[in-house]
C-alpha cells in the first residue's frame, strides 16, 4: 500500500480539488513505488471517477464512486481489497481532494431530497447543528458534565498530537482546556474546538496485490478486515442519536481480522467533531455505550497516553477539507510502517481506522497491520 | 438588511402534498399503516413497517399536535446565508404523541439551554408563508 497526501494542506487557494486529487495520486504511488499508467481501478468520492480518471489521463477498467460522505474512502479500502481478490484489477488508486475552505465552484445539494424538504427550511443544515442535536442528546442520556469533560479531553488531547506533526493546521497552536471552554459556541453544545477544520487538501492511497507490493520503495500495510455500511441520511432519522453504524463495522472488521480490542495499537477514529471519536469508541467497541467520558479521562489519548488516537492531529487539527476519512488510513499505514516522525508509535503493529460520514450516517472501519 | 438571501424552501413531492396541505390548514397529518399501526415520519409511498402492501397499506391520519422535546441545539454559527439573521436560533427533534421524530425549531423562549429541558411538552406552531409553504416549529406547552 502507498499513501501520499498533496504538497499543500490548508489555506490553498492556488490548487483546484482536481489539482489536490492528481498531487496525492502521484505521490501516493510514487510512494508505493509506482505509475499513473500502473493504475487500473480509480475509487473517489465527492467527484465522479470520471472526472478524475479524465484529468488523471487514465482509462481505469474498474471503477467506483462509491459516496457516502467522509466515510467513503475507507469503504472504497475494502472495495478495492475485493475487487483485487475477484481478479478485477491490480492496481487500486483511491483518491480524494476536496477545497472545503477556498473552492470557488461548490457542489449544490440535491434540492428533492428528503433532507431538503424536511430539515433545511428549519435552518437544519451541515455538521455541526446535526451533530450538535445528537450530542445533546448523548449528554442527556449519560451525564451533561462528564459528557463536556470527555469533549474537552478530546479536543485537547488531539491538538496535542498536532503539535507533533509539521503538516496539521496546529502545528504550532498549542491548546488548553482554558482554550477550549473559552472559545465560541458554533450550535451549543459544541465549542468551535469541538469542530474540525475546514481546509483544503487532498490525499490517495494505492492498494496493490501481495507481489506487487514487494516493490514498495517505503514498505507496505497488510489490510487485514473491513466492514461498511449506513443506517440513515438526515439527523432527524437516525435511530439512535448515541449508536452509529460502527456498531457493526466495528466488530466485522476486527472478527475478519481475527484480533480483539486490545491487540489494538492505534485507533485513528475519523473527529469531525469531538462527540463523534467520543460516540465512535463505544460504537466500536472499546467501551460499553455510555462509558466514553470514562475511557478517554485524564488525556488517555494524548502522546504518552496508554491509548493512542488521532496521532496526525485528526480532522479537529491536523486538516479537514470535508470528507477527511481517507486520512485515517493514511495516518495508520504511516505508522504501521514507522514513518510518522516525532509522532511514531513504539511498536505499532495493528491500526484500526474509523470513517464516520454524512451526518452520524455511514462508517466504514479497517483493521491494519505490519507486513 | 437589503435584498438578504433566501431561506432555502421545500419543494414538496407527491407524496407529501397532503402533509404540507395541511400544514396550511394548520393541521398535522401523518401516515399510518394499516396493518400494524405505526405512524411514519416523512410520508412515503408505502410504509417502513408494513413494506409489501404498498400505497394500499398507508392512510393519512391527523395528529394530535401534542409533543415532547427529544434534542435540540443553539445555533450561533448561521450555516447558510438565509439563517444570518437568526442566529442564536434553537434546532430541534421533537417526538409526537404518535410516536415519531419530527426535525423543527423551537420559537417563543430565550435561546439558551436554560430555556429547555429535553422531555419538556410542546404544542405547535404554525409559520405561514405566503408565498410558500407552512412551517411545523414548536413552542412550549
Amino acid at each position: 500500500m502507498g499513501v501520499g497526501e498533496s504538497n499543500k494542506l490548508g489555506k490553498v487557494p492556488e490548487k483546484s480539488p482536481l489539482a489536490h486529487h492528481s498531487e496525492a495520486a502521484i505521490n501516493a504511488l510514487d510512494d508505493a513505488g509506482l505509475e499513473l499508467s500502473d493504475v487500473d481501478a480509480l475509487f473517489t468520492a465527492g467527484w465522479s471517477t470520471l472526472d478524475v480518471a479524465e484529468y488523471l489521463g487514465i482509462q481505469p477498467r474498474y471503477t467506483d464512486s462509491t459516496s457516502v460522505g467522509g466515510s467513503s474512502f475507507v469503504i472504497h479500502v475494502a472495495h478495492a481489497l475485493a475487487a483485487i481478490a475477484a481478479g478485477y484489477c491490480e492496481v487500486a488508486l483511491i483518491t480524494h481532494g476536496q477545497s472545503g475552505r477556498s473552492d470557488r465552484a461548490p457542489i449544490p445539494r440535491n434540492p428533492g431530497t428528503p433532507m431538503a424538504q424536511y430539515e433545511v427550511p428549519y435552518g437544519i443544515i451541515g455538521p455541526p447543528v446535526s451533530y450538535a442535536m445528537a450530542a445533546r442528546r448523548y449528554m442527556h442520556q449519560y451525564g451533561e458534565d462528564r459528557t463536556r469533560q470527555a469533549m474537552a479531553e478530546i479536543a485537547v488531547s488531539t491538538r496535542k498530537w498536532a503539535n507533533l506533526n509539521p503538516m496539521a493546521y496546529f502545528y504550532d497552536k498549542p491548546t488548553t482546556f482554558d482554550d477550549y471552554h473559552n472559545s465560541k459556541w458554533v450550535a451549543w453544545p459544541f465549542h468551535l474546538l469541538d469542530c474540525c477544520l475546514v481546509t483544503d487538501a487532498g490525499a490517495a492511497i494505492v492498494i496493490t496485490t501481495p507481489e506487487r507490493a514487494r516493490n514498495a520503495k517505503n514498505g507496505s500495510v497488510k489490510i487485514l478486515g473491513a466492514g461498511e455500511g449506513h443506517d440513515h441520511s438526515g439527523i432527524s432519522q437516525m435511530p439512535d442519536l448515541t449508536s452509529a453504524f460502527g456498531r457493526h463495522t466495528g466488530p466485522q472488521a476486527l472478527e475478519m481480522a481475527g484480533v480483539s480490542h486490545s491487540d489494538l495499537d492505534l485507533a485513528m477514529i475519523y473527529d469531525s467533531f469531538t462527540y463523534t471519536a467520543l460516540v465512535s469508541l463505544e460504537n466500536l467497541g472499546f467501551c460499553e455505550p455510555g462509558e466514553g467520558p470514562d475511557f478517554v479521562a485524564s488525556q488517555r489519548t494524548a502522546p504518552g497516553g496508554d491509548f493512542p488516537m488521532n496521532t496526525n492531529g485528526g480532522g479537529l487539527s491536523y486538516t479537514h477539507p470535508g470528507m477527511y476519512g481517507i486520512f485515517t488510513v493514511v495516518e495508520a499505514a504511516r505508522q504501521l510502517r514507522g514513518q510518522a516522525g516525532e509522532r511514531q508509535l513504539e511498536d505499532c503493529n495493528l491500526a484500526v481506522a474509523h470513517g464516520t460520514g454524512g451526518l452520524l450516517s455511514s462508517t466504514g472501519t479497517v483493521v491494519l497491520g505490519t507486513d | 438588511m437589503t435584498n438578504p438571501t433566501p431561506k432555502p424552501q421545500p419543494i414538496p413531492q407527491p407524496e407529501s402534498d397532503h402533509y404540507w396541505e395541511g400544514l396550511k390548514n394548520e393541521e398535522i397529518w401523518l401516515q399510518r399503516s394499516k396493518a400494524t399501526g405505526k405512524f411514519q415520519f416523512y410520508p412515503r409511498n408505502f410504509s417502513i413497517s408494513d413494506p409489501e402492501t404498498g400505497e394500499d397499506g398507508i392512510e393519512w391520519v391527523q395528529a394530535s399536535g401534542n409533543a415532547e422535546l427529544f434534542t435540540f441545539a443553539i445555533v450561533h454559527v448561521a450555516p447558510h446565508m438565509g439563517f444570518v439573521g437568526d442566529v442564536p436560533y434553537i434546532t430541534a427533534l421533537v417526538q409526537l404523541e404518535e410516536d415519531v421524530i419530527v426535525p423543527t425549531n423551537i420559537v417563543g423562549v430565550t435561546p439558551e439551554p436554560e430555556s429547555l429541558q429535553i422531555g419538556m411538552a410542546l404544542k405547535p406552531v404554525f409559520e405561514h408563508d405566503p408565498d410558500g409553504q407552512t412551517l411545523l416549529k414548536f413552542t412550549p406547552a
